[in-house]
């Protein structure tokens, strides 16, 4: 396909976005009401143009989709974008989440409003970005370009400790692109290209596999965040302005996976079968360890983004299983993940907007007066801790399946999060919305007003939605599942040749 | 009509829930449970129908998930099993919306109390209708939240949420082996539809499956995995917990939930799946001797408790082993029989018992009580009968299905069986005895109540066994119940029509649902009722040999019976200074069981503590000090080290590192790219 699709339209549309809010003089109330209304317009009609896609889209075909291409720095490295099943949704999730960004945003930020909705929007195309493109120099730099805006979000408008927090981040994810950097190059110097379709059928020599699967692992696994280099992400999350955390969990940490399923186990298969006990030991790991400390937070914010490292877990435990159910089941635990900690990081700054503190010891009681907030904390807390009928249990369920299928030792592990997820998250529950309101602060607390109700509505809507018809989501993954599922086989079986020639 | 029987109490749920604070409280409760009254008439419709007819079907509602092999469908199963738990579900779920009108009438949050109890109806139909394994689940979880929420209803009392939670966690345990044990089902069978594992059991009788290192035989550690869940439902030994606990709800939660249904739904799961555990005969040793061991665990603890839920909440957990042994030796009807008679008269007690704290204005401590026959004759003849059928006195409902269960144990001739024989007989004696015990000191012998001041005592612990004197004042057992702070104060009273009317409904059934259905369930009429809804292997005649006893088998859970009366008679009529004289004889033993065999301290030691304290370890510890010591904050403490003396920290620094990334990150990508290009 020649010209700009509707792909582009996606990376460009925010940024047409963040260049008006640029455009508006001054920081009167006028002007910051406009970059309000506009940003949010803007994250609406790139919503509205993912949908687009989203109805072209074709999700019985395995193949990549709404596919443009243009060249860029050389004949070989070109400006390439296209959609397959993996991405589509990813893409889906990020554009719908925006929007909610942009409202929790709304009142709680005071001072450069317009830098502040610029950000975001450049952070959209970047996020978009990193799912659409097809050339993995393009998936680099959109990859890499992103920390800046999210740098920049939680540097300047992020809380007391926002500076060790942004170092932080920053410190980690350094040192996983360079070494995904080098891989990059390796490849370019040996299959000729950077093209994703193309190197998705190359087959790299075993032995080359397990370098390039190292230095892209350790990008991905920062990202994911993964044992042991996930400090980052609760001190992240902490400092991060609402609207930040929810885009850090809801889209940032799924780049990690997605990296995992469009580079690391398509394009290495070998090394992926060989490192799956790795991934395996630190998904566990990640599980258990994450929630049992997850157990003991006195921040809520914390909590919730020790939550996430466990729910990330299920997501490389599902997708190293290399079976339907582990892989389809990790791919819906992110989107399904994506939403539901989105909201929970929404419903934590419902009350740090009116409270100004997150330690939970400072809240008790909120049902008292908060009674509608109870219950959409209620709801999303199920949906963390997987209870069937809410979008965390399908991907759950799937993921501990898959892992079964291929070990249980893993499964048995593992299986032991649905315990732990249900005492730190009741726990929390318990501390801040049961009891009696006794707390002075507390006692003029408003339940939540009409934007905050129009924020969870849909969010709450979907999470139960596809609780109950995974469908639309799920199928989406098959197709290309299966076409992962047939070139993982084929190592599977060329390592069991090789066993048997051994013998 | 299953849509019907299925969806009306969603729909309830739904009004009272989402509309209830705009409707208020009276629609609500009109609304919700005029809309069970529909169900459970249909119920019975349905009941009629399937069971002395042939009504059996499945019904698809929808699909779930479609994965690879994997396919769930939101469905119906509906065969003779699920229409009797239809009918016990929605038949006890009505009765126990309509008491809760009168029982709850102070509460100002009644819409939210009768969405929940709605919603815990659909839920548990959910799960008894149940197709495949999954939605089994999805039901299975759902009626967890529901007990939460209803446990937790008060939730200004911290008791009451610790409870709520507790009771949530402890059943994630057996859930834990219940997710497990479906994904072993359907690695073996490849589908975790009913439909496609029953017809195919036989074919793996002798497989073999590797779990954690050990290779089992496939269908024991299945088996085994789910009946995990079934033991954290039904509150069997070891998780057992929760239950007593429970107790903090509302009372007409634990009517419904903790005795007729809920507790039930492990009971019902592995009749359900009799056709696998009758080829994992391993398995069903275990289910005898858990089952055998609860009964007789719980019954020991029943006998000392002072709260009045506490004692029927043990009665419970009792006679859920009972149902696990039936179902153990093979005698899936048995066991199924006493959840059928036992949802009706367990029901009954503990509605009872709601209109004897609704006529004490929230007290629950047997020892305050005493003498309120007089005061609430009704109360006092339901709750006779109710007590009478527990303890099985002839033609009443329990005496058809308990003892049923320990004839079948007697007739299993093996090692589990006569275990389960002793446990239950030795059981049946305990329940006799401490049903009678509660009844005496409840409604017989002099009033203590009213005149006393309970302010006026130092509050005392729970086991100060020298002031178990059941004749003296002592002190309350829980500060919690008195919100009001006017027990005492006023002369019991009986209560209103809406709370009888329920509890003459239930004592109905409670007399006749052993005479009525005894030959259906479990006689001749057998092969005709089930239709193969509960399977048995060819070479199972535990049914046969149940008439072919030793003539003192029979008579035994009746003696027993009349011997746990008697000896109540004697302790709480005649010479009431027997109790705490054996209390004070046998101080060890006594706080023992008055402690619950100390269960709650030693999982607190064992599993809660050291959680705690891991997690605070590694995050301590291994994050901060050591993940963090030696990565970002070693390297930022040394590159500040550098820098501090150069570069003044300002708002202006992560500019300046942003900027840094992306113009390095830019000039890599060219300088390596285009040199890579020539």
């Amino acid at each position: 396909m020649l010209g700009f699709g509707i792909l582009s339209g996606l990376l460009v549309l925010p940024l047409v976005g963040a260049a008006f809010i640029l455009t508006l003089r001054g920081d009167s109330e006028a002007a910051r009401s406009n970059a309000r209304w506009a940003a949010l317009a803007t994250t609406i009609a790139t919503f509205l143009l993912s949908l687009v896609a989203w109805a072209r889209f074709d999700i019985a075909s395995a193949s990549f989709q709404l596919v443009e291409s243009h060249s860029w720095l050389t004949e070989t490295i070109r400006f390439k974008l296209g959609v397959d099943g993996f991405s589509m949704p990813l893409v889906l999730l990020t554009t719908f989440l925006m929007p909610f960004c942009i409202l929790a945003s709304w009142d709680s930020i005071e001072n450069r409003v317009k830098e502040y909705f610029v950000a975001f929007l450049v952070l959209e195309t970047t996020m978009i970005g990193v799912f659409v493109a097809l050339d993995l120099v393009l998936f680099y730099l959109f990859f890499e370009a992103g920390l800046i805006p999210m740098f920049l979000i939680i540097g300047i408008w992020g809380g007391k400790r926002r500076i060790y927090a942004s170092f932080k981040f920053f410190l980690y994810t350094l040192l996983g692109s360079v070494l995904m950097l080098l891989a990059i190059m390796a490849m370019y110097w040996t299959a000729g290209t950077t093209d994703i379709p193309t190197l998705l059928t190359y087959k790299f020599a075993p032995n080359l596999q397990i370098w390039l699967w190292l230095a892209f692992f350790a990008s991905f696994a920062v990202k994911m965040p993964m044992w042991p280099v996930h400090t980052w992400l609760p001190d992240a999350h902490v400092e991060a302005p609402t609207a930040g955390s929810v885009i850090l969990a809801g889209v940032l940490l799924k780049m990690g996976g997605y990296g995992f399923i469009r580079v690391s186990l398509p394009m290495f298969p070998d090394a992926s079968l060989y490192f799956a006990p790795l991934v395996y030991a630190l998904s566990v790991i990640a599980i258990i360890y994450t929630s049992l400390v997850a157990l003991m937070q006195e921040d809520i914010k914390k909590l919730i983004a020790y939550s996430s490292v466990a729910h990330m877990g299920f997501v490389t435990m599902g997708l190293f299983s290399m079976n339907e159910q582990g892989i389809q089941g990790a791919m819906f635990t992110m989107i399904s993940h994506g939403l539901v900690s989105g909201a929970l990081f929404l419903s934590v700054g419902v009350i740090y907007d009116r409270m100004h503190t997150r330690e939970i010891k400072a809240y008790g009681g909120l049902v008292n007066r908060m009674p509608l907030y109870a219950v959409v904390f209620l709801i999303l807390t199920m949906a963390n801790v997987a209870l069937p009928g809410t979008s965390g249990f399908i991907g759950e369920f799937l993921t501990l399946m898959g892992a079964f299928r291929s070990n249980t030792w893993v499964a048995f592990f593992a299986a032991s999060g649905v315990i732990l997820s249900a005492a730190y998250a009741l726990w929390l529950y318990r501390r801040v919305v049961y009891g009696e309101l006794d707390k002075p602060a507390l006692q003029n607390i408003t339940d939540l007003n009409r934007r905050e109700i129009i924020t969870f509505a849909p969010l709450i809507l979907l999470i139960i939605y596809y609780g109950i018809q995974p469908g639309p989501i799920l199928d989406a993954f098959a197709a290309p599942t299966d076409a992962l599922m047939t070139s993982v086989q084929a190592a599977l079986a060329t390592v069991k040749t090789a066993a048997l020639a051994a013998n | 009509m299953y849509h019907a029987i299925v969806f009306l109490p969603l729909v309830g749920f739904l009004i009272a829930g989402i509309f209830g604070r705009l409707l208020g409280p009276r629609p609500s409760e009109i609304v919700t449970t005029a809309l069970l009254f529909v169900a459970a008439v249909l119920s019975w419709v349905s009941f009629i129908q399937v069971g002395f007819g042939d009504g059996a079907t499945r019904i698809q509602i929808a699909q779930w998930m479609s994965v690879g092999d994997l396919q769930v469908d939101w469905a119906f199963r509906i065969d003779t099993l699920t229409a009797m738990m239809l009918v016990v579900v929605n038949t006890v779920s009505a009765l126990v919306h309509l008491y809760s009108i009168g029982y709850m009438h102070e509460d100002p949050h009644r819409s939210r109390f009768f969405a929940y109890l709605s919603l815990f109806t659909f839920t548990m139909l959910m799960l008894v209708t149940a197709d495949n394994l999954v939605q089994m689940f999805f039901g299975w979880e759902g009626v967890g939240l529901a007990s939460y929420l209803l446990i937790g209803f008060w939730y200004q009392k911290d008791s009451a949420n610790a409870a709520a939670m507790k009771a949530f966690i402890v059943n994630r345990v057996g859930d834990f082996g219940f997710l497990l044990g479906i994904f072993t089902v359907f690695v073996l069978f490849n589908g975790v539809t009913f439909d496609a594992i029953f017809p195919r059991v036989s074919e793996f009788a002798n497989a073999r499956f590797m779990f954690l290192g050990i290779e089992w035989h496939a269908l024991t550690i299945a088996c085994l995995l789910l009946f995990m869940g079934a033991m954290g439902k039904s509150a069997q030994f070891l998780l057992h917990t929760w239950l007593p606990d429970a107790m903090e709800g509302p009372t007409p939660v634990s009517a419904l939930i903790h005795a007729a249904t809920m507790v039930t739904a492990g009971v019902f799961m592995v009749a359900r799946l009799s056709p696998l555990f009758e080829y994992a005969p391993s398995a069903l040793a275990v289910v005898t001797v858990i089952g055998g061991i609860t009964a007789f665990f719980a019954a020991t603890v029943g006998l000392v408790q002072n709260d009045i839920k506490r004692v029927i909440a043990y009665s419970t957990c009792s006679q859920l082993g009972y149902m696990f042994v039936g179902l153990g030796v093979g005698a899936y009807g048995a066991g199924v029989f006493h959840l059928f008679t036992h949802a009706f008269f367990k029901a009954l007690l503990f509605l009872g018992a709601g209109s004897v704290i609704h006529a004490m204005h929230h007290e629950q401590d047997i020892r305050h009580m005493g003498a309120l026959r007089r005061y609430i004759p009704l109360t006092t003849a339901m709750m006779a009968i109710g007590t009478l059928a527990l303890t099985g006195f002839p033609f009443t409902a329990g005496y058809y299905s308990k003892d049923a269960i320990i004839e079948a144990a007697y007739a299993a001739h093996s090692s589990a069986g006569s275990f389960a024989f002793l446990a239950t007989v030795v059981a049946a004696f305990m329940t006799s005895f401490y049903s009678w015990r509660l009844f005496f000191l409840t409604f017989e012998g002099t009033a203590r109540w009213g005149h006393h001041d309970h302010h006026a005592h130092a509050p005392h612990s729970h086991e100060g066994v020298e002031h178990d004197d059941h004749n003296r004042d002592v002190e309350p057992a829980s500060h919690a119940q008195h919100d009001h702070g006017h027990h005492g104060d006023h002369t019991p009273h009986e209560s209103p029509l809406v709370m009888l009317i329920p509890l003459i409904v239930l004592a109905t059934g409670a007399v006749i649902a052993g005479i009525v259905f005894h030959g259906a369930f479990i006689g001749e009429g057998y092969q005709e009722f089930w239709k193969g809804a509960l399977y048995t292997r060819p070479d199972n005649h535990i049914l046969e040999e149940m008439h072919h006893l030793p003539g003192w088998v029979p008579l035994l859970p009746t003696i027993m019976m009349v011997l746990g009366f008697v000896l109540a008679w004697y302790m709480y009529i005649i010479d009431n200074k027997q109790p705490a004289k054996l209390a004070a004889d046998h101080p060890i033993l006594y706080r023992f069981l008055l402690n619950k065999w100390y269960f709650d301290e030693l999982y607190d030691a064992i599993f809660v503590r050291p959680a705690m304290a891991i997690g605070r370890f590694f995050w301590r510890t291994g994050d901060q000090k050591i993940i963090d010591g030696l990565g970002p904050d070693g390297i930022s403490a040394r590159v500040l080290d550098v820098t501090r003396g150069v570069v003044r920290v300002q708002t202006g620094y992560v500019y300046h590192y942003a900027f840094a990334m992306l113009i390095g990150v830019a000039a890599l990508v060219t300088f390596y790219l285009f040199r890579g290009a020539h």
